[in-house]
């Protein structure tokens, strides 16, 4: 029998979807491990307490509270502390934490200052004894790799989406921990941008419609925005030929080199199907393409694809897909 | 200033894999390797801080057996002054054992600014860098994508899920690159020249103990064959009705 840790990871003082997951995970981890209790670490801002309640609903035992005005900030020196000094307090198998912007940057710390292996990005764990094999996509996604772990704790990071977050409820009790100042030199937040709202994460959003350079001019990214409009819950997306031209940001080109997605729906417009952007987007369950080259590669792996002038067949098919969607 | 860039070797992202026969690794017959992407963006990074400062010097950093002098010799033809090879047997995929490798190596190394690749295409794991930077006690921001560095401060920015985080620190610092710092520079024939003429330092690493090991390696499942279900606008309806009734998505 061995307890788990799980980070819960927050933003503007609201749980996010990834800690919900990892206490997902943790609880599965617990469970595999001869069934422990799996306590969570919630760090964040002050009143980040009243959250406690939340993950006690998908399986926590224990909910230990840090509060500090340096988390509001995502002061990560401090928070890797805080996270490694309970793993160390509570002795546990393995410490999870999604692999979310804060989880790449928290978990390798924490690994360091436990001296702990660490796994990431991992989709799913067994658990054999002293060791604990991960699946983890490698090589941009183009190999699956099952790495064994031995050591105890270990630090695993979770990929966004594979573990759905499970109620098991539980009435977790709460405890109140300080939180570890940094030791060193920090870095410093001096502003956070807001991308655009109203639009769900790429890495969490069911439908994706991307755009490429087939859509010739930074203004006709409308017609993607108006698609993922017609569809409600989706996000838009990018290839590096877009965003290298700067008409989207960084943060939204989807591949290799960029964010690696799985929705149940990719709509490619304009994109012609690199290798560098297919490693980002092959595992979408069903793939639309829209190309007016019907060599291009992107319709290799398109379930449904469509020969033709995006400027024409976007707008057309946002009209059929409002008609479809209607009284959503 | 005083740089250091740490890169792994790794197979041409182009490159179709194969499994190799022990079924735990890829068959690296036939491939070409180069500098991670990342790291090839955290070399030119580097270079470029170092020619707008108008001095200092940039030291590429590989931990592996001797063929990793290959990319070394690369990054020194794009530009970078020397380099040190850690000598291995393999390259371990246990990235905090390959970071107390680096790390012990680089704490006397009297370096301002220490950059790592975001993640290694091989491992794709991110961990390395920052772990570098927890074991050395310096500040470090993971997976930059916008880099500057004026009167001994740095300034970056870091895409979060939906935003994006503007952010300083205080030099000596370890930064992680992403894509958006910089594209890799093409080496010169002049360059090239010149890096058969730079130091390669070799010397045994202090790896420590190796806890992850691969037990296997598999090839995702193949899609489906594409399937192209019409032209132009007049598609649409057909398309509408997969969605609605095959794909269910609508
Ligand atoms: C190390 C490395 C990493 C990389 N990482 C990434 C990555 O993460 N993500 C990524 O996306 N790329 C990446 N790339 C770049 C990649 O190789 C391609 O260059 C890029 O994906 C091409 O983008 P695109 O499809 O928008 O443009 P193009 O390849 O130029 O394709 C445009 C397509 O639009 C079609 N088209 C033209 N006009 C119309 C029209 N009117 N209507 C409909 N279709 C039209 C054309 O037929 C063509 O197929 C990487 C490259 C390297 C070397
Ligand atoms: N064997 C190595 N030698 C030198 N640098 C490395 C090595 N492995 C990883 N790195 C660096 O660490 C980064 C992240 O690697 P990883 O943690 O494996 O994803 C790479 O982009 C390189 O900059």
């Amino acid at each position: 029998m061995a307890n788990v840790l799980a980070f819960a990871e927050t933003r503007g003082g609201e749980l996010r979807k990834v800690a919900f997951e990892a206490v997902t995970a943790a609880r599965k981890l617990a469970d595999a491990s001869g069934g422990g209790e799996v306590h969570v670490l919630l760090a964040g801002e002050p009143g980040i307490g009243g959250k406690a309640e939340q993950l006690g609903r998908y399986g926590a035992d224990v909910v230990f509270v840090a509060e500090s005005a340096d988390f509001a900030k995502f002061a990560r020196e401090s928070l890797a502390a805080t996270l490694a000094d309970r793993a160390k307090a509570g002795g546990y198998r393995a410490v999870v934490l999604g692999f979310s912007a804060q989880g790449r940057d928290l978990g390798p710390r924490v690994a360091a200052r436990l001296d702990a292996p660490i796994a990431s990005d991992v989709s799913d764990f067994t658990v054999n004894g002293d060791s604990i094999t991960v699946k983890h996509p490698a090589y941009a996604n183009k190999v699956i790799t099952s790495l064994t772990i031995t050591g105890s704790p270990v630090v695993i990071t979770v990929r966004p989406s594979a573990f759905t977050a499970a109620e098991a409820p539980k009435s977790a009790r709460v405890e109140t921990v300080q939180a570890t100042p940094a030791s060193g030199p920090t870095v410093t937040v001096t502003e956070v941008k807001e991308g655009a709202k109203g639009r769900p994460d790429l890495g969490e959003a069911p439908i994706i419609i991307s755009g490429g350079r087939g859509l010739k001019a930074k203004e006709n990214f409308k017609l993607v925005e108006d698609l993922a409009d017609a569809f409600g819950n989706a996000a838009v997306g990018a290839t590096r030929a877009v965003t290298d031209d700067g008409w989207r940001p960084h943060s939204d080109q989807i591949g290799q080199t960029g964010r690696q997605v799985s929705p149940q729906l990719y709509v490619a417009v304009g994109i012609s199907g690199a290798i560098q952007h297919l490693a980002g987007m092959r595992t979408s369950r069903t793939i639309v393409a829209i190309n007016k080259d019907k060599e291009a590669p992107i319709f290799k792996v398109a379930d449904y694809g469509i020969v033709g002038d995006a400027a024409e067949i976007v707008p057309a098919l946002t009209a059929a897909v409002k008609e479809a969607r209607k009284g959503h | 200033m005083k740089i250091a860039v740490c890169i792994k070797r790794t197979p041409d992202s182009e490159s179709r894999f194969r499994i190799a026969a022990s079924g735990a690794a890829i068959d690296e017959a036939g491939l070409k390797f180069d500098i991670d992407d990342f790291a090839g963006y955290a070399v030119e990074a580097a270079l470029q801080i170092n020619e707008k400062s108008g001095g200092g010097e940039t030291v590429v950093y590989a931990l592996g057996p001797d063929n990793v002098q290959e990319p070394l010799r690369k990054a020194m033809s794009m530009g970078a002054d020397r380099a040190v090879q850690l000598r291995t047997d393999t390259v371990p995929v246990d990235g905090i054992a390959v970071a107390k490798a680096l790390a012990a190596e680089l704490k006397s190394g009297g370096y301002d600014l220490i950059l790592f690749g975001k993640h290694a295409f091989d491992t794709s794991a991110g961990v390395v860098g920052t772990a570098v930077a927890e074991l050395l006690g310096l500040p470090c921001v993971t997976a930059a994508s916008q880099l500057s560095i004026e009167n001994g401060k740095g300034t970056a920015r870091r895409e979060l899920e939906g935003a994006a985080e503007l952010v300083e620190f205080p030099l000596p610092a370890v930064v992680t690159i992403d894509e958006g710092v910089a594209r890799p520079r093409y080496p010169s024939l002049k360059g090239i020249m010149a890096a058969k003429k730079k130091p390669l330092e070799s010397k045994p690493a202090q790896l420590g103990p190796v806890r992850v090991t691969v037990a296997k390696a598999e090839l995702p499942p193949e899609r489906p064959a594409g399937r192209i279900i019409g032209e132009g606008a007049a598609a649409v309806p057909e398309l509408v009705r997969l969605l609605q009734t095959e794909a269910k998505v609508l």
